[in-house]
């Protein structure tokens, strides 16, 4: 059984997905994710899918609900590296994940991160 | 199944010079040669060369099917011939007018020819007339084969003219939209602006319409899909160019561009991009 992982930064959580995402990936991700959180008290998480070239509504939809689950820890969350395709298919799909924050790159999103966590 | 008989193609080989000068003599009096754009030699040399042909193949050929072997040539030389003609900006009416001003003449040779026979000159006729209709049917159909060749390509070169992506400043791209939006058009736009804000990493993306005509709930919904995946991308839109007329159109449409960054102008959205950029530009003294 393959696992994404979560790397610890700092009180940053970075996850990398370097694989094709399929639904049982998705969900232990979020159940890795959600512990790891509450485990470590990070004040920040940021998802790269720059790898990440095909999506469907659900991997879609888990996208937004792991970056909802990780702000209501009470850790900021920023989605990085979106593929063209990514995201037109997302737009086309309707899921215009409106609560997430995006950035173009893993040192943009890293930079909006530190941003976020010292203002509050 | 009908052949000509002998005696026709005989009389048509005879009278070959005759039969031109009454052809090329129709085709002025159409119009055909009114104007400059192709010479009466060059006329007359096509005429004398397809009469050549239309011997030859009409000797062995069933004139009822020209889908046989025997009329190929005949085929090949109307198609180039509509080809021309429909380059050189020809109408339909002149290009079928080449094929169909032949039949005077030739039913003038044949009244003379079978002046004796109406039954014979009936049924030659027929075949006759069948022949050059089908001929000029085929015509027709290459010349407007032509055109829409023009046309598919034109509309394949807009498209790759009308969506480039300019850089404005290190981190800003702009995008000048020209002409009516449809959903073609909208999807090469979305695409090669998300590739070259990945390919240059660009933070800001601006979408000029001030060559956008007009702005309905397709259009705006285009907009919108295009501004969400840039910004799901991680980069910012500014949509820039917006005339009274289009704003007019969108708030009596009722359309919710909330969220989207609007400017009048390219100058502001551009001067909007460089404040979010941490830039400044100021006279030099």
């Amino acid at each position: 059984m393959d696992r994404i992982p979560i790397l610890r930064m700092g009180s940053f959580l970075l996850v990398t997905i370097q694989v094709d995402m399929h639904d049982q990936l998705a969900m232990t991700l979020q159940d890795d994710l959600s512990a790891k959180i509450s485990e470590t008290s990070a004040k920040g998480v940021l998802i790269d899918i720059s790898a990440l070239d095909v999506v469907d509504s659900f991997i879609g939809r888990m996208i937004g609900m792991i970056s909802g689950l990780s702000r209501i820890m009470d850790a900021e969350t920023v989605v990085v590296g979106m593929q063209p395709a990514v995201a037109i298919t997302l737009v086309e799909l309707g899921l215009t994940l409106s609560g997430v924050s995006t950035a173009l790159d893993v040192e943009r999103g890293m930079k909006l991160l530190r941003e976020r966590v010292q203002s509050q | 199944m009908s052949i000509l008989k002998p005696a026709t193609i005989d009389a048509i080989k005879h009278h070959q010079s005759a039969l031109l000068d009454g052809w090329i003599a129709n085709l002025q009096q159409g119009g055909s040669l009114s104007d400059n754009r192709i010479s009466r030699d060059d006329v007359s040399r096509q005429a004398k060369e397809f009469l050549a042909l239309l011997v030859s193949a009409s000797v062995a050929g069933d004139v009822a099917d020209l889908a046989r072997t025997e009329w190929s040539e005949s085929r090949q030389f109307l198609e180039t011939l509509s080809r021309s003609r429909a380059m050189q900006g020809f109408d339909s009416h002149h290009t079928a007018h080449f094929i169909f001003s032949l039949k005077r003449p030739l039913f003038d040779l044949l009244q003379k020819t079978y002046a004796s026979d109406p039954m014979a000159l009936s049924a030659e006729l027929w075949a006759i007339s069948e022949l050059l209709d089908t001929l000029g049917m085929h015509t027709i159909r290459a010349f407007q084969k032509s055109r829409e060749e023009v046309i598919r390509r034109q509309q394949e070169e807009l498209l790759e003219l009308s969506t480039p992506v300019v850089k404005l400043w290190d981190g800003v791209l702009a995008l000048p939209m020209i002409g009516t939006l449809d959903s073609q058009r909208t999807q090469v736009v979305m695409e090669s602006l998300l590739q070259r804000i990945v390919e240059t990493g660009s933070d800001i993306a601006i979408i000029d319409i001030t060559g956008v005509p007009t702005v309905d709930t397709l259009v705006a919904q285009h907009l919108l899909k295009t501004v969400t995946a840039i910004r799901l991308m991680g980069a910012d839109c500014i949509i820039s160019g917006i005339r009274p007329q289009i704003a007019q159109t969108i708030v009596h449409l009722g359309l919710d561009l909330g969220g989207i960054v609007t400017k009048a102008n390219l100058a502001d959205a551009l001067a909007l991009a460089l404040k979010r950029s941490g830039l400044s530009v100021t006279r030099a003294e």
